[in-house]
């Protein structure tokens, strides 16, 4: 493999395993807290699903020598990652352990519909990569999204036709979600490179592979379409990121922390 | 007329222990006698609520877990204590049917105090060590008390409880894996572990409820032995329990906070230290040391997703977790 080659899978691996680690990691706040017991067990496994992404793609860092898996996962400091800075937002207000938790479903189906929905169009993409182990990875995820990506889409429908106050909250949080949901599209500061290499495709091809989605989506349920999507807070890919990130990343290491030289 | 009635609920009765004395089991749509269905009802909303509970003292773990590995294992291990409940308010739902009651009245019961979750779920956890010994020692309890009543009369409970034993026993081994690797990793590791286990051990002794009624004032035992739902007294199943554990716990180089704790070779029974009763009594008016926080969360995310719930149209069919 060519060092510049290699460059790129390393940036674009980085991306798409920050992103699923900061998703999932949301999703574990969740548990217990979920508007009904079904729906515990149902997200519980789309959130293992993706965690179980992540390890993938930090394993293949680790075959290229980028470190281990678990150093790639839990210790690498926030100006260090790659992921969109969307998924490292907070659940709402209020803290998980004890904090009176008072966690947005509407912004968590929202962020999640959108998010499973672009990761298709990345999958799909990435089913035709230069590169080879990407592709077989592809693959096998590609057999968990269309499940993934129903039970945000049959929330996001419902609560949408719901009406009244859930409707209320659901546009306010497509408004959200949308100021900053570029930032999942985006390949980041070398995205010229990273297509040339062939590893996937370009941003603008995503992006609109993915507008046409949601403008079907939107159509359907009588919503308006909010523009282009936005990166307001800043491109997670070069580096820029919240609080947020600095607080999930304490909490989701705080054990392996202790001594990340020993079995646990 | 008055007289042929109770004559005939007599016959029924009659029947009813022949039946249950054959070992047949009793289906939901049986009939059955009022106080069978009531020890049922309690019994079983309190193991379904207690699965739903018990999640969270692990839950306090799970983002946190050390690697992604014991992420993905304590969040699949999570995940099925919440599909027991699932699974076990299904069965309570079948035995309150006839009241008019429904999953909601069970929630709202929870929150009035009036229907408890199980004891050991009162209990602080204070590091990883704690989610570990709790996979592998309560759900080892859980074990011991579940196959106890997996020959329970009540048949919708004994499928129940057949399947999540099964499960049960991956848990233990998913807790046990994490003991293993912390008493045989650091000092520090060890000392977490053993830290563990000092605060546990009290809880893990009265799992199994007090010895006597006398102790606490009632028990529940009789009823239910009486009936075939369990076949073994609370002092019976914490015996079991010792000599399964003891020398496990040991074994792990572990040192078990009772210098008193012998095996009696002429009683044939351990000799312990017994735990705080008062205590017991204590967490049973949910006033234990984190009775009030977990009710509190569980609250919480209720009125909070009142609005989903309202959306769905499910106020009163489906319980918030
Ligand atoms: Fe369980
Ligand atoms: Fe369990």
């Amino acid at each position: 493999m060519k060092p510049q080659y290699k460059e790129e899978v390393i940036e674009l691996l980085y991306q798409l395993a920050d992103d699923d680690l900061l998703v999932s990691y949301r999703g574990s706040e969740w548990l217990g807290l979920v508007p009904h017991i079904e729906e515990d067990v149902a997200y519980s496994s789309i959130t293992q699903n993706t965690m179980g992404h992540a390890n993938i793609y930090y394993s293949l860092l680790e075959e290229l020598g980028e470190g281990k898996v678990d150093d790639l996962a839990h210790l690498r400091p926030a100006g260090e990652r790659k992921n969109a800075i969307i998924l490292e937002e907070k659940n709402g207000p209020g803290h998980w352990l004890y904090g009176e938790p008072r966690y947005d479903w509407a912004f968590t189906v929202v962020r999640n519909y959108f998010y499973e929905a672009i990761k298709k169009r990345k999958i799909d993409s990435l089913k035709q990569s230069s590169y080879e182990p990407l592709r077989q990875v592809a693959v096998k995820i590609d057999t968990e999204i269309p499940y993934h990506l129903m039970h945000w889409r049959t929330w996001f429908e419902q609560l949408v036709r719901a009406g009244g106050e859930a409707e209320e909250r659901m546009k306010a949080a497509v408004a959200r979600v949308w100021e900053d949901i570029g930032g999942v599209l985006s390949l980041g500061p070398n995205e010229e490179k990273i297509v040339e290499a062939g590893l996937i495709e370009s941003e603008a091809v995503l992006k609109e592979r993915f507008l046409e989605d949601i403008n079907k989506k939107f159509t359907e349920l009588g919503l308006k379409m909010p523009g282009e999507p936005g990166m307001k807070k800043g491109d997670g890919r070069a580096g820029f990121h919240t609080e947020d990130l600095e607080e999930a990343l304490a909490q989701l290491s705080e054990v392996y922390a202790l001594n990340p030289a020993v079995p646990w | 007329m008055a007289v042929s009635v109770r004559d005939a609920e007599k016959v029924k009765y009659r029947e009813f222990m022949e039946r249950i004395e054959a070992g047949e089991k009793i289906e939901a749509d049986d009939w059955m006698p009022d106080d069978y269905r009531q020890a049922l009802i309690k019994l079983i909303s309190m193991h379904g609520i207690s699965e739903i509970m018990g999640a969270l003292p692990e839950k306090e773990w799970t983002p946190k877990a050390p690697t992604l590995y014991r992420k993905l294992a304590i969040m699949a291990k999570v995940q099925d204590e919440v599909g027991h409940g699932q699974l076990l308010l299904r069965v309570a739902e079948d035995l309150i049917k006839p009241y008019g009651k429904t999953r909601e009245d069970l929630i709202q019961d929870l929150f009035a105090g009036r229907l408890k979750f199980h004891n050991v779920f009162h209990w602080k956890t204070k590091s990883w060590a704690d989610a570990g010994l709790i996979g592998w020692l309560v759900d080892g309890a859980a074990i011991i008390t579940q196959t106890n009543m997996l020959d329970c009369s009540y048949a919708p409970y004994a499928r129940a409880l057949k399947r999540i034993a099964a499960e049960e026993v991956f848990h233990a081994q998913h807790g046990e894996a994490i003991a293993v690797a912390l008493a045989t990793g650091t000092e520090e590791q060890k000392e977490m572990l053993q830290d563990a286990l000092n605060r546990w051990w009290p809880a893990l002794l009265m799992f199994f409820g007090p010895p006597t009624a006398e102790l606490t004032g009632s028990s529940k035992q009789e009823i239910t032995i009486k009936y075939k739902i369990r076949k073994n007294t609370n002092e019976e199943l914490r015996q079991f329990y010792l000599t399964k554990y003891v020398p496990r716990i040991q074994g792990l180089g572990l040192t078990i906070p009772d210098e008193t704790l012998r095996w009696d070779d002429e009683k044939k029974e351990w000799i312990y230290k017994q735990p705080d009763w008062n205590l017991f009594l204590k967490i049973t008016r949910n006033e234990g040391p984190m009775s009030q926080e977990r009710l509190r969360l569980r609250r919480l995310s209720y009125e909070n997703n009142a609005w989903v719930r309202e959306a769905l149209g499910l106020n009163t069919k489906i319980f918030a977790s």
